[in-house]
């Protein structure tokens, strides 16, 4: 049951990239581009989803099990550390390069041809350098305790 | 700045943002989770025990939403300005960044900020800042 609805969010949430606009590089990167002709569509995209999502955390969060059974797992981290910055930093210069994030990069391979798929092969590489990375951290530390 | 009238949609924009909520609405009430695209992309990498199904099929879902999408309306047009080189090297960032900032537009910016997150808020900003900048340097300083 919750990989059906897995599954189903995934479509719905792809969808709604879509109407959005957002799978459109070029107008992500038109909302980026403050000093140029701006178009503020992005900024109603995040209002309109925040603006659904801020009754359904707050419901979520006073749940100990979700409608389905499964466990409620929310983010525990509240951290701001450098690795947050910097990661996100790093990300918000790749947005701005290719005017595309996972989710519109995702539901553009189906139908975008070329383009999408070397960006999702390259943002796929970039996440594997971040798991060896971690792993070779991980045993390091493993190895000095 | 001035306003790109001519390219502005905000009631699409808002449109697709209401069914994004919603989207994210019912992976947290049905499923207990965070619909962050790069966190469940990224999960993939780090395989753990019945971990991995719900996982492909919220992937096969999103990269099978244009394939439905088209049964019912054409496809916006897309334009890629960027070269191949240039999407290899922001992919590359894109990957590494959201990884370490354990996030991206989705899982910090729609869902962090819905839970008012000051952790996603700080992601967020800085993601967009990064954003603005490059963009600005992109087409105002190198083209």
């Amino acid at each position: 049951m919750n990989i059906l609805s897995a599954l189903a969010v995934g479509l719905v949430f792809g969808i709604g990239l879509i109407v959005s606009g957002m799978t459109n590089p070029a107008k992500v990167q038109g909302f980026l581009d403050l000093a140029g002709n701006w178009d503020p569509s992005l900024a109603f995209v995040m209002g309109g989803a925040i603006l659904v999502g801020l009754v359904a955390f707050r419901l979520a969060g006073k749940r100990e099990r979700s409608l389905l059974g499964e466990a409620m797992r929310l983010p525990t981290a509240t951290a701001i550390d450098r690795r947050l910055v910097l990661g996100s930093l790093a990300f918000g210069a790749g947005w701005g390069l290719a005017g595309f994030c996972p989710g519109p990069a995702l539901a553009s391979l189906a139908t975008g041809g070329t383009k999408p798929m070397l960006f999702t092969g390259a943002m796929l590489g970039g996440m594997l350098v971040f798991e060896i990375l971690e792993r070779r951290v991980a045993t390091g530390r493993t190895r000095a305790a | 700045m001035s306003i790109d009238w001519i390219h502005f949609t905000p009631w699409t924009a808002l449109a697709g943002g209401l069914v994004i909520g919603l989207a994210a609405s019912a992976f947290v009430l049905l499923n207990g989770r965070i619909a962050g695209i790069s966190g469940i992309l990224g999960g993939l990498l780090r395989p753990a025990q019945g971990d991995l199904a719900w996982r492909l099929a919220f992937l096969a879902g999103l990269i099978g939403a244009p394939l439905v999408y088209i049964l019912f309306a054409p496809l916006p047009q897309a334009r890629i300005e960027a070269g191949d080189g240039t999407l290899i090297a922001a992919g590359l960032l894109v990957g590494l960044g959201t990884r370490y900032g354990a996030g991206c537009t989705s899982g910090h910016g729609v869902c962090g900020l819905s839970r008012l997150s000051v952790r996603s808020l700080v992601a967020t900003a800085s993601f967009m800042v990064a954003g603005f900048v490059t963009v600005f340097v992109l087409r105002h300083l190198i083209a």
